[in-house]
């Protein structure tokens, strides 16, 4: 599964780098950066980082 | 259709290795009328049916024609990919934004019949009944002019207007022409789904570079071979190129593919005295050492090996006493202050970074680590256009081919405050004496 940010509706909330550290990191302005591929086992997390983003702007795609 | 079997008298007597192709063969020409437009290239041929159109898109495949806006991307591709939808649209795209090129508004202000046969053609091609050309505004008026005078003639079997371009420098990108298009808004857009499949009022859309489009009109004419005839094996054809800065002559100049970047330098009449820099594309592209360039063709084969690529097809030289690193802070503020403003990687971070960038050119104490660190996270195709990861990059390869002076200049050696008035700013005399190209063309 890979993520994907809408970076216009993005407003760097800074959730999804809180639910998955490991797969998305915050840039020095509080942007994330997708680092990797969602690993096996963290497909839960992954969903969801998703569904509390507050701007909807995090997409999950297989 | 098969393609021409001949290319038509005039074209074929100047023989497939002649140049120009797309622009008038005496400059200063003026627009080309479309009287004369026919009586050079001969008439457009009609392109219907289905098994036709993927017959010219195999020609067109067999050219390898890319797209001369910047992304240079397989027209053959993208034509497929619009081809297989229904109720298509074609946009030829002459927003020009890129403050350094001057290409496609002297190919519009010379050969406009050219791009409008293109667009035509690209429409016949996708099974579109519309075409739209967005063209700069200093050459809109001229283009709708040669768009009322098809229509006198009987010319079109498509619905073909002309709108005039948002003057930004993200306008251009495809995105942002769809937008503008829609809604007058010329800011790129976030698209999940390919424009090729969903783009304007929701319309499968085959977005086009008018040059791109003009060296379409003439494969339709005259086939893939001798498209060919110029050009390398792997980026065949010829390619407007602006030739800008410290050189003798500035201007808009057809090449050929391939031509070693010093000669082309050459068909300015060769820089005006040492060079320090090189900035290949645009602004989105790269500084290379001049010294390295000059032997190495003029293709994305070519100019890999450097790093660069073609972009919009521009080479600015720099003077050797002007400095890189100024000159790069300069354009990494304008590129930061032409952001569209939607993403917080290119708001933030490319402000951030022309502000490093001036403080090293001007000699007060940058912050290296950072700068390199914002360099690192900003160009990762993390905006929803490109436009962070062009000037990210431009400022990286300063960085690179001005390696030399970093030093220097971080120990607080100040060789000028970096202002706004550009080295590259060509005082610059195109062909065309046309009264409506903008004053820093004329």
């Amino acid at each position: 599964m890979r993520l994907s940010v809408d970076m216009i509706e993005c407003e760097g909330r800074g959730i999804c780098a809180e639910v998955l550290p490991d797969v998305i990191r915050l840039d020095d302005w509080g942007y994330p950066m997708i680092v990797r591929q969602v690993p096996p086992g963290l497909e839960d997390d992954a969903r969801e980082a998703v569904r509390l983003c507050p701007r909807l702007a995090l997409r999950l795609r297989r | 259709m098969r393609p021409a079997s001949r290319p038509h008298a005039n074209l074929a007597d100047t023989t497939a290795d002649r140049l120009p192709r797309l622009l008038p063969a005496y400059r200063g020409a003026g627009p080309l009328s479309l009287a004369d437009h026919l009586d050079r290239y001969g008439p457009p041929p009609e392109i219907r049916g289905a098994r036709t159109r993927d017959e010219v898109i195999g020609e067109v495949e067999l050219a390898a024609l890319a797209g001369r806006g910047g992304a240079g991307f397989p027209t053959a591709r993208k034509l497929a990919a619009v081809a297989a939808r229904r109720n298509a649209v074609v946009i030829g795209n002459g927003t020009e934004g890129e403050p350094v090129s001057a290409k496609d508004k002297v190919l519009m202000a010379q050969s406009p019949h050219l791009v409008l046969d293109g667009a035509a053609a690209a429409a016949g091609l996708v099974g579109a009944t519309e075409a739209i050309v967005v063209a700069h505004a200093a050459v809109a008026d001229l283009m709708a002019a040669a768009v009322a005078e098809r229509r006198r003639a009987r010319l079109e079997r498509i619905r073909l207007s002309v709108v005039p371009a948002a003057d930004a420098f993200v306008a251009g990108e495809a995105s942002a022409v769809v937008h503008w298009l829609e809604s007058r808004v010329p800011k790129p857009k976030s698209t999940p789904r390919r424009l090729s499949e969903r783009g304007l009022h929701g319309r499968p859309t085959l977005v086009q570079n008018v040059e791109t489009l003009a060296h379409l009109a003439l494969i339709t004419r005259y086939g893939a071979g001798w498209f060919r005839g110029v050009g390398t094996e792997r980026e065949p054809g010829s390619m407007l190129v602006t030739l800008a800065g410290a050189v003798r002559v500035p201007g808009v100049y057809e090449v050929e593919i391939g031509t070693p970047i010093g000669a082309v330098l050459g068909l300015a009449g060769g820089a005006v005295g040492p060079l320090g820099g090189l900035l290949v594309g645009g602004y989105f592209g790269s500084w290379v050492d001049p010294a390295l360039a000059v032997d190495l063709p003029l293709s994305s084969e070519g100019l890999g090996a450097l790093g660069a690529g073609l972009g919009a097809g521009v080479l600015a030289a720099l003077p050797a006493d002007v400095c890189g690193l100024a000159e790069a802070a300069r354009i990494a503020r304008y590129l930061a202050s032409e952001s569209a403003g939607q993403c917080g990687p290119c708001v933030f971070g490319l402000d951030a970074i022309a502000g490093q960038l001036e403080r090293l050119a001007s000699g007060r104490g940058p912050d290296l680590v950072a700068l390199r660190r914002w360099i690192g996270q900003v160009g990762r195709g993390r905006g929803a256009c490109k436009h962070p990861d062009g000037t990210v990059a431009m400022v990286a390869s300063a960085l690179r081919t001005f390696s030399g002076e970093i030093d220097r200049h971080a120990a607080g050696w100040c060789c000028g405050v970096p202002g706004r008035t550009s080295a590259l700013s060509p005082p610059y005399r195109p062909a065309s004496p046309d009264p409506r190209m903008p004053r820093r063309w004329r």
